[in-house]
């Protein structure tokens, strides 16, 4: 099991006869991702094999409209490589076309175009991940996105994050210690995302083969403490977390759009705090997540500890306590 | 992107909300000059830098006259100014704003935002005007009204007419506030704004309301489709090291510390400048070199890092997915071969072809401390700045 994409993933590739398209289907296909079309408006009806320098294993069709790739290769689920001024708009069409999940890799949307397109998006109740981020991979299945196959491994714990080379970093932390991945998920660095932390975190709370969860956040923004006031409540399996930027000066974009503490707000301390008030393990170097998570599978009990300062809130979650010591993790997915 | 107070509010003009009448000016003379063509016997001279905090710092004076007016602005330019966001360096006054002179009689406050909880833009309001919203929000929560904003419908008029109300205007003031608060969504809208901020918003003894101070800043996602902004940009504002990297396409942002670092990835860079913290260094830098990190690339960075005289220690971090480590490690044995750098360099490749990048590194005959993980690298930072 795994989340969003897995075997039955039908990939349609948005954009896919440019440059950064061609060389990542490729690497898509060779991890073993079913590419089942590709859209490029005025080159419908061809099939597309890659360019000299990334020639693609076997031929894609190429479609006028996602609405066509949908209607013909029933595909399920797209990737968009389009410039940041047409990627809005590819991910309306995608919504429209009723492809179940669409993420969007590309970097630099204008947040007033983002905002058109989560609001079509979240009315037609698809799922979106992105943009601005590395995709999401369930390693052995389906990759979908630009982060480096290899580095991954089948297994257990699932990993969010919204940077990229930092979740590259997690997860090979992870496989190097023999520690294998249900799904990881980049949900991106911009201000206006699809999917989010808290989003991200129930999928894994509720999905059987995940076993310990790693979230990794940045400065900015609130989504962090969302998820760990979901974590706390809800979720019961470890998770251990990293806020980056401790070190970054109030009011600086730090690369992404969203890495910046406005109105002193935002601060990874505030975060970190929030985190472990929730029960969250969080480790204040990121070269120790791997090692961390790999302490908490082996220790006995790998159900998440509530700190004993947190007593005001132990009323609320005693009858979940219960459930817990009764067992059956099925229980967890109805709420 | 960041816009002085002046080229804020002829955008804002643009869109019919209501400024007080004044110009920009470059000299005393030229100060005297709009001052006279603005008439009337009252003046207010603001140095114009991009950063908040100007009035405390002695950046904003009232002239009774038009001597007055030159005294001032030849005070004023050339000045240092620090204020709680310029940091201790402050920053040189080159321009001037010179205005009319206002009767206010209530100072209030708006701006607006995305919240990025809700995915949606909202306009916040308080009558606690010319005080930081910071300190409002955080000391009392119950004066700031927020209107958010739906994403199909926009802003509507009788949320500008909430507002108006709960700030406590009526008559001609809360007609004109209805008005204000429409044309500057509007503005905020159009233009690709990430912030618009009035503060303070004024009410003048005869019902007008005007924007006595303005900060927009752009989403720097969008400036492109706005030619007309991109003229707007200040070199003088910013870091002269911040814009050369900008001009190699490197995102670099110059900080206080003593370690300097080159990352890939915007993540790992504030991760690996916290490692540096917790090796006992400081980070004098974030730099994203992006997911190339050719030869090219990690030359200008290094060129960039080197600039900054209180580097003692450069600690390089690439993650290598799709950009394979080894090329990166013979970028970064011919960039340290050219630039001839002198400080220790920690280089921590990790990903494809790591192995085979460490082998390049060793056999440079340069003298590369070599990291094969994260925890590994920040040991070796310690050494070096030891």
């Amino acid at each position: 099991m795994s989340i969003l994409v897995g075997k039955r993933t039908r990939l349609v590739v948005q954009g896919i006869t440019g440059g950064e398209g061609t060389f990542h289907t490729r690497q898509m296909m060779e991890y073993g991702t079913n590419v089942v079309a590709g859209v490029t408006p005025g080159k419908g009806g061809t099939t597309y094999q890659g360019n000299d320098r990334d020639p693609l294993p076997e031929g894609v069709p190429v479609y006028n409209t996602v609405a066509e790739a949908v209607a013909e290769q029933k595909a399920n689920a797209s990737v968009i490589f389009v410039p940041a001024a047409f990627a809005a708009d590819a991910i309306i069409e995608a919504a429209a076309a009723g492809v179940g999940v669409i993420v969007c890799i590309t970097e630099g949307i204008p947040t007033r175009d983002m905002l058109r397109a989560y609001d079509f998006v979240s009315r037609k109740g698809v799922r979106l991940i992105g943009p601005n981020c590395p995709g999401i991979i369930t390693p052995g299945q389906c990759k979908v996105g630009i982060m480096p196959g290899f580095i991954h491994k089948q297994g257990h714990v699932g990993v969010v994050s919204r940077s990229g080379t930092l979740t590259y970093e997690a997860v090979w932390q992870l496989t190097e210690r023999g520690i294998g991945q249900s799904t990881c998920i980049g949900i991106g660095g911009d201000p206006v995302i699809g999917t989010q932390f808290i989003d991200a975190v129930r999928l894994f709370g509720e999905d059987k083969d995940t076993h310990g969860i790693i979230m990794i956040g940045e400065i900015g923004g609130t989504a962090e403490e969302e998820a760990a006031e979901y974590i706390a409540a809800h979720v019961k399996k470890p998770v251990v977390g990293f806020i980056a930027g401790r070190t970054a000066p109030p009011g600086r974009r730090m690369g992404h759009a969203g890495a910046i503490i406005a109105g002193g707000k935002g601060t990874a301390l505030e975060k970190m705090e929030a985190m472990r008030a929730a029960g969250i393990h969080v480790v204040e170097n990121p070269a120790l997540l791997g090692e961390t998570m790999a302490k908490i599978l082996k220790s006995k009990s790998n159900t998440r500890r509530i700190p004993a300062r947190k007593s005001a809130r132990k009323q609320a979650r005693r009858p979940a306590r219960t459930v817990r010591g009764k067992s059956t993790r099925g229980r967890r997915r109805r709420t | 992107m960041k816009v002085h107070e002046y080229q804020a509010k002829e955008i804002l003009r643009q869109f019919h909300v209501a400024t007080p009448a004044g110009r920009v000016a470059f000299s005393p003379d030229e100060a005297v000059r709009v001052a006279e063509n603005l008439g009337g016997s009252l003046w207010v001279v603001k140095a114009q830098i991009h950063a908040g905090g100007r009035g405390k710092g002695g950046g904003v004076k009232v002239a009774k006259s038009l001597d007055e007016v030159r005294e001032k602005a030849d005070a004023m330019l050339g000045m240092r100014l620090v204020t709680h966001q310029t940091g201790p360096e402050g920053r040189i006054v080159k321009r001037l704003l010179i205005e009319e002179g206002i009767d206010i009689a209530r100072e209030l406050y708006v701006g607006v935002t995305l919240d990025r909880a809700s995915s949606r833009n909202v306009v916040m309001a308080s009558t606690e005007g010319g005080v930081e919203i910071e300190k409002v929000a955080a000391e009392t929560p119950e004066k700031i009204i927020k209107e958010f904003v739906d994403r199909s419908i926009g802003f509507q008029p009788y949320q500008a007419r909430a507002v108006a109300f709960g700030l406590g205007l009526s008559g001609d003031a809360f007609k004109n506030a209805v008005k204000f608060l429409l044309a500057l969504y509007r503005a905020y809208q159009e233009m690709d704004c990430s912030l618009a901020e009035i503060n303070p918003l004024v009410i003048t003894r005869d019902g007008r309301v005007l924007a006595l101070d303005a900060k927009i800043n752009f989403d720097d996602n969008a400036v492109d489709r706005h030619p007309d902004v991109l003229t707007l940009r200040d070199l003088d504002e910013e870091d002269p090291l911040e814009v050369e990297a900008s001009k190699s396409n490197l995102n670099y942002i110059k900080l206080d510390g003593n370690v300097g670092c080159m990352v890939n990835g915007a993540g790992l860079a504030m991760g690996t400048m916290d490692i540096i913290k917790l090796a006992g260094g400081q980070p004098a830098n974030f730099l994203d070199v992006g997911g190339g990190a050719s030869a090219e690339t990690v030359e200008s960075g290094f060129k960039i890092i080197l600039a900054d005289p209180n580097v003692r220690a450069v600690l390089i971090n690439i993650f290598g997915g799709i950009v394979r480590c080894d090329r990166v490690a013979s970028g970064v044995v011919e960039a340290a071969k050219k630039v001839d750098v002198q400080v220790p360099i920690v280089v921590r490749l990790a990903g494809t072809n790591a192995d085979l990048a460490g082998d390049i590194l060793r056999e440079s005959g340069l003298n590369f401390l070599v990291a094969g993980s994260l925890k590994e690298a920040a040991e070796k930072v310690t050494q070096a700045i030891a």
